[in-house]
């Protein structure tokens, strides 16, 4: 006889995005129209992968050296801790990493916008946190690049970032933006998030610990996951 | 409450992910020979419009034959682990939405109280379009535990209830199952709240 898990605790409203947001356009049709099926944790949602012995490969952390020249654009640091809403850092999960070149090309046949590939660089890496939650990677900053939301639609510069916590529901796919840029304000995917203080977490801050000199500037970015309910009727 | 730090809030997958995210050698869950019996599933992610949706990625979590997950916190120790068995896999859509992917049927695994859940595979879908991904289970039509089961219990629409059912290819051997993904309109599958 097992006892029952300890659920994780639901996002609090309008801490995440919405399916339907029609000023994105793509989700107008792939949206559910019909509500979600509330059900209580159980193992199976509890439990996940576990990536600590390394199955998923060798982490690739350094998105500059993988080609034989040196990839075009601003040398960045992108770092921080992977924790629950309790602060309690998430140690061994897989994070993976992909995001366009400088230029704001990605390194994929369906993007054919007008910008140029870089021979140095492909655009992904993967890690998994360490003991204290940590991750670390260098890369090339990315650019901002069209695409065809609506007329004159550019996305922000951001990397995407995935990672997948304790157990199966805590899966986190989200994409990171940089402080300070103006695109923000324009973009739907960005601003389909309606508490302003979870749009913020979105957002890296520029970290002058991090920073080398004359070597690459510093982004922080902490990835917060669902934490556990406080009892097993709390919805969070 | 208020010490509590906001969760990180979720962002489209976008159309590129591919990039990130191929592991095309995870669609096949038995590739270190677990024990139990092989099953492949068939299906179509489907928008809307029933249009194809070229751009989407699964990923699937399950329990291995004798119904237990390869993870710490899975205490049901009367079950044996099966270190040939992860139970992860992730597979991508094709061009015309279709994927596949191979397996070994999932154990019945504990529920809360004294409930045991039918066997399922548990599914996140990922794509453009989709600005947080979507939780569903994928449960065998063929199956008579899932008269018991709590979670389809607990669904009243019977199409909805259906649309989690993958039903069996008739005279195929190894077992063939097909499951479609509806993510809007006539039979849209449920998708959970987890």
């Amino acid at each position: 006889m097992t006892t029952d898990p300890q659920s994780f605790a639901r996002p609090r409203p309008g801490t995440q995005p919405p399916y339907l947001y029609p000023d994105y356009a793509s989700t107008v049709k792939r949206a559910p129209k019909r509500a979600l099926i509330p059900f209580e944790h159980t193992l199976s949602e509890v439990t996940g992968p576990v990536f600590s012995e390394r199955w998923a490969g060798p982490d690739a952390t350094d998105l500059t050296t993988q080609h034989k020249g040196t990839p075009l654009g601003e040398r960045i640091i992108v770092a921080g801790r992977v924790q629950d809403e309790e602060g309690r850092p998430v140690a061994g999960t897989l994070i993976e990493l992909w995001q366009c070149n400088a230029a704001g090309r990605y390194h994929h046949p369906v993007d054919q916008h007008d910008a140029p590939l870089d021979p140095n660089f492909t655009g992904a890496g993967q890690v998994v946190s360490g003991p204290d939650g940590f991750y670390r990677f260098l890369t090339i900053k990315p650019g901002a690049y069209p695409w065809r939301n609506s007329p004159n639609a550019w996305r922000p510069a951001h990397i995407h970032l995935g990672v997948f916590g304790p157990g199966f529901v805590t899966r986190l796919v989200t994409q990171m933006y940089f402080p300070g840029d103006p695109l923000l304000g324009y973009d739907p995917i960005f601003q389909s998030t309606a508490d302003a203080d979870a749009r913020e977490r979105l957002i890296s801050q520029y970290d002058p610990m991090l920073s080398e000199a004359e070597w690459a500037l510093g982004y922080r970015f902490d990835l917060v996951l669902r934490g556990r309910a406080a009892t097993p009727a709390d919805p969070g | 409450m208020a010490d509590k730090l906001i969760p990180t809030p979720a962002q489209t997958v976008g159309p590129f992910f591919h990039l990130g995210m191929a592991r095309p050698e995870w669609s096949d869950l038995t590739s270190d020979n677990p024990a139990g019996e092989r099953v492949a599933i068939e299906g179509r992610v489907i928008d809307g419009d029933g249009a194809p949706v070229p751009d989407a990625i699964i990923e699937l979590w399950q329990a291995n034959a004798a119904g237990r997950y390869n993870h710490p916190d899975d205490s049901q120790t009367d079950k044996p682990l099966d270190p040939h068995f992860r139970g992860f896999g992730r597979v991508a859509t094709d061009a015309e939405g279709r994927f596949r992917v191979v397996t070994i049927k999932p154990g019945p695994v504990s529920g809360r109280g004294n409930a045991l859940q039918a066997p399922h595979i548990n599914i996140a879908l990922f794509a453009r379009g989709l600005l947080r991904h979507l939780f569903t289970r994928i449960y065998f039509a063929d199956e008579a535990a899932n008269a018991g089961d709590p979670l389809l219990s607990s669904i009243e629409d019977e199409a909805a209830r259906r649309s989690l059912l993958a039903g069996r290819a008739q005279g195929i051997s190894p077992a063939l199952y097909h499951f479609d993904i509806v993510l809007q309109g006539e039979n849209e599958t449920a998708f959970l709240d987890i």
